[in-house]
């Protein structure tokens, strides 16, 4: 007889679980070779502790009301649990605090998509280290993941989550139009990004092709002197910052795998600074990603910089499979 | 060597760039801007039924073109060219939108029967309209944001045919010429938006190939003329 289970959730059996088992080990290993301690906090927290974390999209998806009628809500990442830990249990803790997880997080999905609803992430939290060394630590501590999760082609994005709020703000681009011009760079709708900054007033065509133009150019450190010939205080400050993260990640022979990308822009809203992105030639979806978030501690009383990760636990399976599968072809 | 580029496991972004081909309305002109871009489609002009046609450091492959989203967001095709209306009824569909490469224009139009006030009497009197559609979300998102109710029902072929015998008393579809509505004596009543054939991208593809892509999507802006 069969009894269903929610769409969006999964059963894992012995095959998959011994593999998945295996690479949770392997990750968990590189972070605590590297101290960062690992730590859990529950699936279920306050609502209102979630949304102080991330006050610009609703915090979860998935609220409900407890027996004595307060609201809770699924964890939609750990980096908000994260930073509400350290509030609460590290405020007095000498940084920089290092600090790992594996746990799984919900969001919603959309219906027939096959997405996940419940999915495991794997990261580190970086507090108390500012850009660029911290950042460079986190970088590096990715890098040591992938390889051990035999992912040694996979590469990392580096752009600017202050880039083009900064741009816009000095274009006078501001309230809706703003927004509206974030999401169409967030996904990269070129053509409706022309349209809607040439529709603008103040905005002429030098500078609609100078926004199109910034978040087409990625690759090495080159792409920096570009940046820079299209101009702006803005693009000074962002390829200022990536620039010196940049280097500190040559200093520590981790830059190699490392693109940068001037046209990336996650939709998480407490990213400041440095973005990170996950790519793996085996597969056509995102890996994983993290970044900056210097704002986001101050929210719960701790006024510490900080930087991390989190990978896509099932996607890294994947690509391992897919990698393991092609070097057996290649041999 | 083909089927192994297009079955052998996932989506991945490597081996030569897999280019989507939209078949039907777009076919023609996809392949003039493909010619145009130093790419040779001749085998593809020929009566092969073949879907997956290997080029010179290029695979193009044809599918119909509301497929198209699907194969780039997973990166089974790396880039590919579909319609904008494509495009806005999959808008969930994660895909680069890199260029509006011009042809293939039509528009997406409101339309109701010639002299027929049906649709604003049901509007006016029923509070609802119902309105036949092969493009539920657009509809959906059109009359949302005008702040009007419909009833949107989806059908999967001649959407004409609808008003016609009383199944809807207005349809939302996709205009080039006018003729079809001409001759089913519907007339258009709204324009919702102008629609041209997109040039799209797999995200990871758009970074980890990205001098093949930018080199492919100049080829293809240097032809119309931007």
């Amino acid at each position: 007889m069969i009894h269903p289970i929610p769409p969006g959730t999964r059963d894992v059996l012995p095959d998959e679980m011994r593999e998945l088992r295996r690479l949770h080990l392997a990750l968990i290993d590189v972070f605590e070779d590297r101290g960062y301690g690992e730590v859990a906090t529950p699936a279920i927290e306050y609502d209102e502790v979630l949304a102080r974390g991330d006050g610009r999209t609703a915090a979860s998806a998935y609220r409900f009301f407890d027996e004595r009628g307060d609201l809770l809500a699924l964890r939609s990442d750990m980096t908000i649990p994260i930073a509400r830990l350290v509030g609460t249990r590290f405020a007095d803790a000498e940084p920089p605090l290092r600090l790992c997880y594996l746990a799984n997080a919900f969001r919603a999905v959309r219906p027939q998509r096959g997405q996940m609803r419940e999915f495991a992430q794997a990261g580190v939290e970086l507090i108390g280290a500012p850009a660029p060394e911290g950042t460079a630590e986190v970088v590096e501590v990715l890098e040591a993941a992938l390889d051990a999760a035999g992912l040694n082609r996979a590469v990392i994005g580096l752009g600017d989550a202050d880039l083009y709020r900064q741009l816009l703000a000095e274009l006078g681009v501001e309230g809706a139009a703003r927004d509206s011009v974030l999401e169409r760079l967030a996904t990269h709708d070129l053509v409706g990004l022309e349209a809607e900054l040439s529709e603008l007033k103040g905005i002429g065509d030098e500078q609609v092709a100078t926004c199109v133009a910034l978040s087409q150019l990625r690759g090495g450190s080159e792409v920096l002197e570009e940046a820079r010939a299209l101009g702006g205080a803005a693009v000074e400050r962002a390829t200022a910052r990536i620039q010196e993260t940049f280097e500190a990640l040559e200093a520590r022979g981790a830059a190699d795998r490392v693109r940068i990308d001037l046209g990336l822009l996650r939709d998480l809203g407490y990213y400041s600074g440095a973005i990170l992105e996950v790519y793996d030639p085996a597969l056509g979806f995102v890996l994983g990603g993290g970044g900056r978030y210097d704002e986001l501690l101050k929210r719960f009383g701790v006024d510490l910089p900080a930087a991390g990760f989190a990978l896509y636990l099932e996607r890294v399976h994947v690509a391992q499979m897919e990698e393991e599968s092609r070097r057996r072809v290649d041999l | 060597m083909s089927v192994e580029v297009a079955g052998l496991g996932r989506a991945k972004a490597e081996g030569p760039l897999k280019l989507a081909v939209p078949r039907g309305a777009l076919f023609e002109e996809t392949l003039d801007a493909l010619d145009a871009a130093g790419i040779d489609t001749a085998e593809l002009r020929g009566e092969s039924r073949s879907l997956i046609f290997e080029g010179d450091g290029i695979v193009l492959v044809t599918m119909r073109p509301s497929d198209v989203p699907t194969y780039v967001e997973a990166g089974a095709a790396d880039v590919g060219i579909t319609g904008k209306d494509v495009l806005l009824e999959q808008s969930d569909r994660m895909v680069y939108e890199l260029l509006d490469l011009g042809f293939g224009r039509c528009r997406m139009v409101l339309a109701g029967r010639k002299g027929d006030e049906r649709l604003g009497e049901a509007e006016r009197r029923l509070g609802m309209a119902r309105i036949a559609t092969k493009y539920p979300r657009v509809a959906e998102r059109h009359f949302e944001s005008t702040g009007r109710q419909v009833e949107v029902i989806e059908v999967k072929g001649s959407v004409e045919l609808a008003p016609l015998i009383g199944l809807a008393d207005g349809i939302v579809d996709l205009v080039a010429t006018g003729r079809t509505l001409e001759e089913n004596d519907l007339e258009v009543r709204e324009e919702i938006v102008d629609c041209t054939a997109r040039f799209v991208a797999n995200r990871v593809a758009h970074k980890l190939r990205a001098a093949e892509v930018d080199e492919l999507t100049a080829k293809l802006r240097e032809r119309i003329g931007r």
